[in-house]
Parts: structure tokens; sequence; C-alpha cells
């Protein structure tokens, strides 16, 4: 029970990241109808510099502002410079932009950075373990994860659903041609949701530093995932990219703890391992394509 | 357009980027750099009587990425044993290429290099995927490869080849001295995790060959995974005596920090094999990592004339932590110059080029050395500890010899 409770946590860990990087894509996707393959980018750059802060000045607390900074100026930067040009443009034209710079930044992270990852240690004040419930033991950092993945939820909800701002937002993903329409300076609400989406990034990219290696390229692995959440929650719901969120993180840490020793119930030899192992990398595509099959807009697509 | 836009199709999408990505890693692979062209040029300028073009030495490796330290060190490992751009006194041209991490991208490069640069001489892969991938075209094409690293049973036994050296170990034996120490150590219930590709199946039948007790759990982990909770969470339900762990280069080192981030050092002993706990993983743990048991084939401070002269080197020119890959390479390096010393540098002549290869006559780093009949090595085994060093910082410990003069266990299979 302790060890289904533990990973429950790791699911939700794994969820509350994986929402961070989802609620800007989402965004991003769901109101320009861009696909930006550069978010994990962003991540990377959040990750890079905030652990480069972190490391200079001995002070996690500095890098977090640091990271969301650098993220946003670099979400602006982007959508300023290259997805402006690119919203009238088909998928494909998107892709292939926001791909050329995915290549751009990990060279260039890379030349400024080196290859070599940068590490960073959890920080003093979030570190080692406390035991939950007895025989639950767990990493204070990733609670601390969880905590603040929640807190950004709920922030994100305020925001969304009670500011203005928030209902232009909510507008924008429904029917984006009646906004501007109505006369809303739409370009300038494009660069506000692009720079939130970055700062997110930024953020998750950092918060991963001290469980994962910074390095690069680290981005793309969490993209493809993101791009999942995104998919399952619905274009442009960050409702729907909380829950799927939840849901992919959960699916996936369940399977890879639980599918080995099922198949090695039914089945004897190393088979049941590779069977196991491949099943669940594969989980959440399958968790995806059946989603689909049911609803094809995804659990809670925004309605046009 | 815009209108259309409008409309999110999410399963073209997710088909468009799933399918994008699954070449993603191997788009920015590219050229490195071509180094000893130009001494070779100066080399020829001085001595016009003696002058020959460099023999090229194919080098693909894992150069980017997570594990791009892994190829780096042997890179730099295998540039250390070089003289003025020779090799046993014949000038030679390192034509190195990364090739991302992914095995398509390996066997690219390899046809590129075997056949519009014509090399017959290649080395520097460092996994066993790739390796998997990319030999078997070069020894098709009769040209000659010298692992500085990845050795998969599959290249060992049935399938061994005479154009094929190896310079690190074979795959299992790296872990069967794990096996081995772990028995030693009086460890009864082991714990052990790989990831789900040929070397990390290597890894645990390596490891279980020599363990005596009990596996209580065993996982295959994703190649390229970085967040082992819920295998933390296995490891504490388990609770065995000890974890056997293979995770090469940055798996590793996010393994061992989340090892410890879980509480988990400290509780439940690790003995692993040395890629776990390579130079570079050491630096990036720490004191976190001081009392983890090893086995290794090459250690830092061993007493030889030639690891010294290499040791020495390797500090004069770098300022990274020198792993046992840079060993490897310098070995490799080492190995193909006395060849090349032996033939006058004419690898033309493959049957000489070969008989010079398998006398293996170089002063290894690592003290005794010499090839099996599968070319793969026979060494000595020792067991390490992690402990604080001299100035504080942790460092690797030799203790003594676990396994001697040992081969591998698929030579027997190898018909040559």
């Amino acid at each position: 029970m302790t060890l289904f409770l533990e990973q429950l946590l790791n699911g939700l860990q794994l969820g509350v990241m994986l929402f961070l990087m989802a609620a800007g894509l989402t965004l991003i996707f769901g109101i320009m109808g861009v696909i930006n393959l550069a978010h994990g980018s962003i991540y990377m750059v959040g990750a890079y510099v905030g652990s480069w802060v972190f490391l200079e000045t001995g002070s996690y607390f500095l890098g977090i502002p640091a990271a969301i900074a650098a993220a946003a100026a670099t979400g602006v930067l982007i959508e300023f410079f290259v997805i402006r040009r690119l919203y009238e443009r088909d998928h494909l034209d998107q892709v292939l932009a926001t791909f050329a710079l995915i290549l751009l930044f990990n060279q260039g992270v890379s030349m400024v950075f080196g290859l070599q990852p940068l590490f960073v240690a959890t920080p003093e004040l979030l570190s080692g373990s406390v035991e939950l419930l007895p025989g639950l033991i767990y990493p204070v950092y990733r609670i601390a994860i969880i905590v603040s993945g929640l807190a950004v939820a709920v922030g994100l909800y305020g925001l969304i659903n009670h500011t203005r701002l928030g209902m232009l937002v909510r507008a924008g993903s429904t029917n984006r041609e009646m906004v501007r329409a109505l006369g809303v300076p739409i370009g300038l609400l494009y660069t506000l949701v692009f720079g939130l989406g970055a700062l997110l990034a930024g953020f998750a990219g950092f918060m991963a530093g001290p469980i994962l290696a910074v390095q690069v390229g680290m981005g793309e692995q969490i993209l493809i995932t993101t791009f999942v959440v995104v998919v399952i929650g619905g274009v442009g719901s960050i409702r729907g990219a909380f829950f799927a969120s939840l849901l992919v993180g959960v699916v996936d840490t369940m399977l890879r703890s639980y599918l080995p020793g099922f198949f090695r119930e039914i089945m004897v030899g190393p088979e049941a391992d590779t069977l196991a192992a491949g099943l669940s990398s594969m989980g959440i595509y399958l968790l995806m394509a059946i989603v689909l099959l049911i609803r094809p807009k995804g659990l809670f697509a925004a309605s046009h | 357009m815009v209108g259309d836009s409008g409309q999110k199709h999410p399963a073209s999408v997710a088909t468009l980027v799933l399918g994008l990505f699954n070449n993603v890693r191997g788009v920015h692979s590219m050229k490195l750099k071509t180094i000893g062209a130009a001494l070779a040029l100066s080399a020829f300028a001085a001595a016009p009587a003696l002058a020959q073009d460099p023999v090229k030495i194919g080098f693909i490796s894992t150069l980017s990425g997570p594990a791009g330290y892994l190829g780096s060190q042997i890179l730099d490992g295998f540039k250390l044993a070089l003289e003025d751009g020779k090799l046993g006194g014949v000038p030679v041209e390192i034509v190195a290429e990364d090739d991302g991490f992914k095995p398509a991208n390996g066997r690219q490069i390899a046809d590129k290099m075997l056949y519009d640069e014509d090399i017959k001489l290649f080395t520097g892969i460092v996994f066993s995927n790739i390796a998997g991938a990319t030999v078997p075209d070069i020894l098709d094409a009769d040209a000659i490869y010298v692992s500085p690293n990845a050795a998969p049973s599959v290249f060992a036994g049935e399938g061994c080849n005479e154009n094929y050296f190896v310079v690190a170990w074979q795959n299992d034996s790296l872990h069967e001295s794990a096996g081995q120490n772990a028995n030693n150590l009086g460890y009864k219930r082991a714990f052990v995790l790989a990831p789900n590709y040929q070397a990390g199946k290597d890894a645990i039948t390596g490891f279980k060959r020599m363990f005596e007790g009990e596996i209580v759990g065993e996982i295959y982990t994703q190649l390229g995974q970085t967040d082992f909770a819920a295998e933390m969470a296995q490891i504490r339900e388990a609770d065995p005596d000890m974890v056997f762990q293979f995770e090469p280069g940055g798996m590793g080192i996010a393994f061992m920090r989340q090892y410890q981030q879980a509480g988990l050092l400290g509780e439940i002993p690790m003995v692993v094999s040395e890629p776990s706990i390579d130079g570079v993983i050491l630096d990036a743990l720490g004191d976190a990592a001081i009392g983890v048991h090893g086995s290794s084939h090459w250690v830092p401070d061993f007493d030889n004339e030639a690891n010294k002269a290499f040791m020495e080197k390797w500090e004069a020119t770098y300022d990274q932590p020198v792993t046992f890959y840079a060993s490897q390479g310098y070995d490799t390096a080492l190995l193909i110059a006395s060849a090349l010393e032996a033939t006058g540098g004419d690898i033309s002549d493959m049957d000489a080029f070969r008989a010079a290869m398998r006398k293996a006559d170089f002063d290894s780093v690592r003290g005794d050395f010499e090839f099996g009949p599968n070319q793969h090595p026979i060494q000595d085994w020792y067991s390490l500890e992690v402990v604080a060093g001299e100035d504080g910082k942790p460092m690797l410990k030799t203790k003594e010899v676990i396994l001697e003069d040992h081969g591998d266990a698929y030579s027997d299979q190898c018909k040559m």
C-alpha cells in the first residue's frame, strides 16, 4: 500500500511537471494555432540560466526569478522575431521553423555552456526526505515540486477565469476571429500568452534541474510527452491540460512500476521484462490513441 | 488559411510531432573536427623522403547529449597517445563524427567514411546499440574496427570476426566482476537494474553469472531515462541487501542523485561496475558517493609506468576528471600505434596488420593485457571503493584483485 501511495506521488509529481509545460503549449496552440516545438528549448533555457545563477550565487531562490525571466524573455523574442511571421502559415511551416529553433538553441546552449551537463544540488532547505506516513518516505524536493505545481495551477485558474486577460484568453481559444473583430489588440495578447507559456516552461525546467541533469536536448525529452498531454486534454484547454497531465503522469508511472510484475506472473523468462518494458513505454501513446478514438478532440476540447 | 488553422486536429498534430521527433536527435549530428592533417603536412615538409599520406582513422562516437562526455573522454584519451600527429611513427588523421546517440546515425556515418572517404580503420563507438548497427557494415567492407568501449555479446561468440578487436572488455565481464565483488562482500539479496538495450541485458546476465545470492528484483529501465522515482520506490519495497545498477553516462548521474534524494544511499549499499561510478559521475555526486563499491579493470591510482605517464599527460592537458573511458581511448590508440609501427603504416596488407594487432604489443595503462581467441581482452579485475581523497574530494581507491586473467564467457564459441 505504501508502495502504491509512493508511486501515486511519483505520478503526481511527473504530472505537475508536465502541466507546467502543457499549460503554455496548449494556450499557444489553442489561441494562436501555432505548433511551437521550441517550447522544449525554452524549458532548457530556463533550466540552464536558473541553474547557472544558482551555481554562481549559491542561492536556489535567486535561480527562480532568473530562470523565469530568461525563459519569458526568450519566449517573447521568439514570438516577436519568428512566430509572428507564422500565424497565417500552414502547420508544416510552423513545425519546420520551430524545429529549426530547437537546433539553434541546442547548438547555442552547447556553445555557451559546453556539452557537459550542469549539475545542481537540491537546495539545503528542500533536501532530504520526510516520512509522510509510517513507511512512506518521500524526498522533500519532490513534494516541493508537487506543491508549487499545484499552486501554479490554482493561480492559472484564477487568472484565466477571473481576470479580464483571462477572459480574452478564453475568448481567443474559442473564437479568435471574433476577438479580433471586436477590436482587441490581438498582437499584444499573443505576445503576452507566449511569454506566460514560456515563463511556466522555464520554471519547470529550473525545478527539474536538481532531479535530472541540466543538459542539451533535455527539452525534447519532455516535449513529446507534453504534446501527448495537450492532445489528450484537448487543444486550448487549460483545464484539459491539467487533468491530462495528472492522468499521463500517473498512468506512465504506474505502468512502469506494475507492468513488469504483472507480466512475470503470467509469463516466464526475460520475455516478460522485454514485453513489459516495451508496453510501459508505449502506454501513454496507447492512452492517447484510445482517448482520440472516443473523444476525437480530446477530453476537454474548447468548443467551437 | 486563417480560419482554417483555427480548426485543430489533435490526431494529425500528434502524428506530425511524433514522426518528427523520431528523428530529432539525429539531425543535429554534425561533423566535429578533423585534426592531424596540418601536423601530417608539416611532417611531409620536413622529411619528404619518408613522406606518406596519413592513415585515416574513422572515429564514430557519442559526443553530444547527456552521454556526450563518454565519447569526448575516449577521443581525448585517444589524442593523448598521439605524438606530433603520429601513432607508432606513422602520421594519422582522426576523422571524428558525432553519432548523437542514434544507431542509424552511426551507420550512416560509417557508410560515408567507408565509401566516400575510403577509411579502413575505425574506432570510437561508446554504446552497444550503436555498435550493433554500425560495426557489421564496417566489417562487411573489410575494414578494421577496434572497439574502445562497447563489446556486446553478439560479436564475442559465434559472431566474432577477424577484423574486430576489443580493447575495453566484453560487456558481460565488466559486470561479472561486480557479481564476484558482491559475493566477496557477503551480500545475499540483490536488486538489479539496467537500461533495456543490448548492453543492459549483457550487464544483468554478467552480474547473475557470478552472483551466488538471490535476485529479489530486476528492472529494465528505458534507455535515456532520467527520472527513476518509480524504480526507487520499488527498491525500497524490496528491501535488498544491495543494489546493482548499470546506468552509464547521464542516466547514472540522475540515478545516483535520486538514490541519494530518496534517502536510500547509506541505507542500501550499492555494488556497481565501473560505468555507474566513473570519474565524471563521481565529480557530480561529490561526498554522496563515498562508500559505493565498484569493480574495474582500470582505476586512476594504478601504480604502473604506463598509467603514471598517462595520468601525468591527462592532468597536464585537460582540466576535467579522468574516466576509464579515457584510459580505454588511450589504450586503443597505443594498440593501433603498435600495429602501425610493426607494419610501417601499411594497412593495405590486412593479414599483416591483423597479425600485428593480435600481438597487443603495447604497455597498457591497466598492466597485463592480451587478446583471447575472440580478440577480446584477457585481463585482471579489481575491486574498488569510493573514499575521501587527501584533498577531501571523493576518489576511487583500488582494493584487491577479484578476477585474475579473466576473459569472457563467449570466446570458446568463436571460430575464426
